[in-house]
């Protein structure tokens, strides 16, 4: 064992974080403060000093695992999950639960430890300590909403983690091998392990968990939700499942879903909400079309998406947070008095619909130019429309019901420091990525031979977009909000498996209560016969004349002699 | 309030719109003088992005609008399942 090795047995990034949050609540204050700040950043620089391979090695069992396990791909992953922990922690120090940032920080190493896990074991572990880790993080928020809303989501993520569970142990029996490698959806076990992996994307045909679930969180729990699970479940498809050709339907499926859904949501919190839904639709796509540009592609989306979409939902947690209220209806005008918020709100919508010099633009590119590349002109035309329908649900629709459009009177202040600085930080990240993309490029798991800023991408981009945005202003009245929800797959657990399950207790009560009737008639009549003949003067206990016995005992022989002959 | 925002002014406001609008037709111009490097046949129409950006959108609203006449409820739809049973 070399040095490296050795340093790296105690230095696993994921531990660092997860003592850290077992660590908080001991501390209070400036002390708590500075170990929020400092357990991420430390797990960063862990990271950063792992050399690539598979670093701890043990057999367990007849399997050989490796729980730390380092290469391109993971390290990217792990990088963004860090320093999200890190800002997110930052934006969260005014957080009144005490619960909250640890639980984030459980959350966020776990999401680490799956990234850094070479055996499909330790995926699970990590896997499951996620869902742990986000439902702590939603319980926190206090709200019987977020109550109610992390008991389903604890329900959907164990089912899929059981899913995962016999996926993975029916790959592990069929090949013999723990580790964690590229598969192809070709037996049931695979198959398991894909559905499982999915469920955590917000895949359909069960995406309504996530929308159910994120907004419900506190104003800076939300932020940290919207970053790890769906994008771990976007790493373990990069290595798991690349090129698997489904995918790129699946994801389709998500990125409309994600748009059309976003358009009619009212709460400014679920439209983000939908719109990671769309936003992982685009990695999938990336990861079922699988050239090395579409992996690249999804990689760097993922990237960069957890930075704009924890900016965007920084800004409305901001709005949340000074107002309390979370509906378009009620919001409006919040430029005059929150500036900066409006600001850095408006970069992240900028960078989510890939505008030229954000991050969203060197990023989704590569995705569509990849798909343009193995000649998927359906595909193609799909994504471009998808490019413009984001702009739309949220690039343009979450600033300007929020910060715009009618004045709601409502002039609350921008947020105290740290929540600023957390806003800033990244809205800086997200122009410094589209403006300097190279340092983000030479992390890809790919080389990278892409130049995002020629003038024919510059201008059809451009084009795509502001006819969106002009459509947005055309159809401004069509779009006006009302104080509704839209039905979702999640109406089968909330409404219909309830109904179900009442009408059929009540039918078992009904059938019950008959059954019961009749048994205790049919009993009352076997007592009353019963009772009848054993009463003192009975047919069982009467007391019968001599005479009789005399009589009877005459038939008796009678019969014994009419058998005897007859035989 | 004691002062107006800038965006409060209607003049600023049709300001920025006429500057939206000739932004538009800029982008949709440059396509004359710069070489599009066209991946499909259908990107070679002139100002085809612009259109394909406003048509879709459209077509995404008028869907979801569709959608939202069977699927929309009152936002207190699910108040139900929030107490404890």
């Amino acid at each position: 064992m070399n040095s490296a090795a050795a340093a790296s047995l105690i230095l696993h990034p994921a531990l660092i974080l997860i003592a850290g949050a077992l660590l908080l609540p001991l501390l209070r204050g400036t002390a708590r403060n500075v170990a929020v700040l400092s357990a991420p950043t430390l797990a960063l620089v862990a990271l950063w000093l792992l050399p690539e391979g598979r670093l701890w090695q043990l057999q367990w069992l007849d399997y050989s695992l490796a729980p730390l396990a380092v290469d391109k791909l993971s390290r990217l992953f792990a990088t963004i999950f860090v320093l999200m922990a890190i800002v997110g922690g930052l934006f969260a120090l005014r957080q009144q639960s005490r619960l909250e940032i640890p639980a984030a920080f459980l959350y966020a190493g776990s999401a680490i430890g799956v990234t850094l896990a070479g055996d499909l074991i330790t995926v699970f572990l990590f896997w499951e300590f996620m869902a742990v880790g986000s439902t702590l993080v939603l319980w926190s928020a206090g709200t019987p909403g977020a109550w109610a809303a992390s008991r389903r989501y604890v329900a959907i993520h164990l089912a899929g983690g059981v899913i995962l569970f016999a996926g993975i142990t029916g790959q592990i029996l069929a090949t013999g091998d723990a580790g964690f490698h590229a598969m192809r959806a070709d037996s049931i076990a695979t198959w398991l392990i894909l559905i499982g992996f999915l469920i955590n994307t917000g895949a359909p045909p069960i995406s309504a968990w996530l929308p159910d679930a994120y907004p419900e969180a506190s104003w800076s729990g939300t932020v940290f939700l919207s970053a790890f699970t769906t994008k771990t479940a976007v790493y373990v498809l990069l290595r798991g499942f690349p090129g698997t050709e489904i995918l790129v339907w699946i994801g389709t499926f998500m990125i409309f879903y994600g748009i059309v859904y976003a358009l009619l949501e009212n709460d400014m919190r679920r439209i983000l909400a939908y719109s990671i839904v769309n936003q992982v639709g685009f990695m999938v796509v990336g990861i079922g079309i699988g050239t090395e540009m579409a992996l690249n592609g999804a990689a760097a989306h993922a990237f960069a998406h957890i930075i704009y979409k924890a900016l965007l939902l920084m800004s409305a947690g901001a709005v949340l947070a000074a107002t309390g209220r979370r509906k378009c209806s009620e919001l409006g005008g919040l430029f005059h008095s929150m500036p900066l918020t409006t600001i850095c709100g408006t970069i992240g919508a900028l960078a989510i619909s890939s505008f030229p010099l954000t991050s969203g633009f060197v990023s989704k590119s590569m995705v569509t130019q990849a798909a343009a590349d193995g000649h998927m002109q359906a595909v193609w035309l799909l994504l471009a429309a998808a490019s413009a329908g984001v702009f739309l649900h949220a690039g343009i629709k979450f600033p300007w019901f929020v910060f715009f459009q009618k004045d709601s009177g409502l002039r609350p202040p921008d947020p105290p420091p740290s929540m600023r600085w957390a806003m800033i930080l990244f809205a800086f990240l997200c122009i410094a990525l589209g403006v300097w993309p190279d340092p983000l490029y030479a992390l890809l798991p790919y080389a990278v031979d892409y130049a995002p800023y020629t003038a024919a991408h510059v201008i059809t981009q451009l084009q795509l977009l502001l006819f969106s945005g002009l459509a947005f202003f055309v159809m401004l009245d069509y779009l006006r909000r009302t104080p509704t929800i839209t039905l979702d797959v999640d109406w089968l657990w909330r409404i219909a498996g309830p109904v179900a399950a009442r009408s059929f207790r009540d039918a078992l009560r009904i059938t019950r209560a008959g059954l019961n009737e009749q048994l205790l008639s049919g009993r009352q009549a076997m007592a009353d016969s019963i009772a009848r003949h054993r009463r003192p003067d009975g047919l069982l206990l009467r007391s019968w004349p001599t005479g009789g016995m005399a009589l009877w005992v005459m038939v008796m022989l009678l019969a014994y002699l009419a058998l005897y002959y007859l035989r | 309030m004691k002062h107006r925002h800038w965006l409060d002014d209607q003049g600023n406001v049709q300001t920025l719109w006429r500057g939206f609008l000739v932004l538009l037709a800029l982008t949709v111009v440059a396509g004359f003088f710069v070489d599009m490097h066209p991946h499909f046949e259908i990107e070679r129409w002139f100002g085809f992005n612009a259109a394909y950006g406003f048509v879709t959108c459209l077509l995404m609203i008028v869907g979801a609008k569709f959608m939202g006449f069977f699927l929309k409820r009152p936002d207190s739809h699910y108040s139900g399942d929030q107490r404890d049973e």
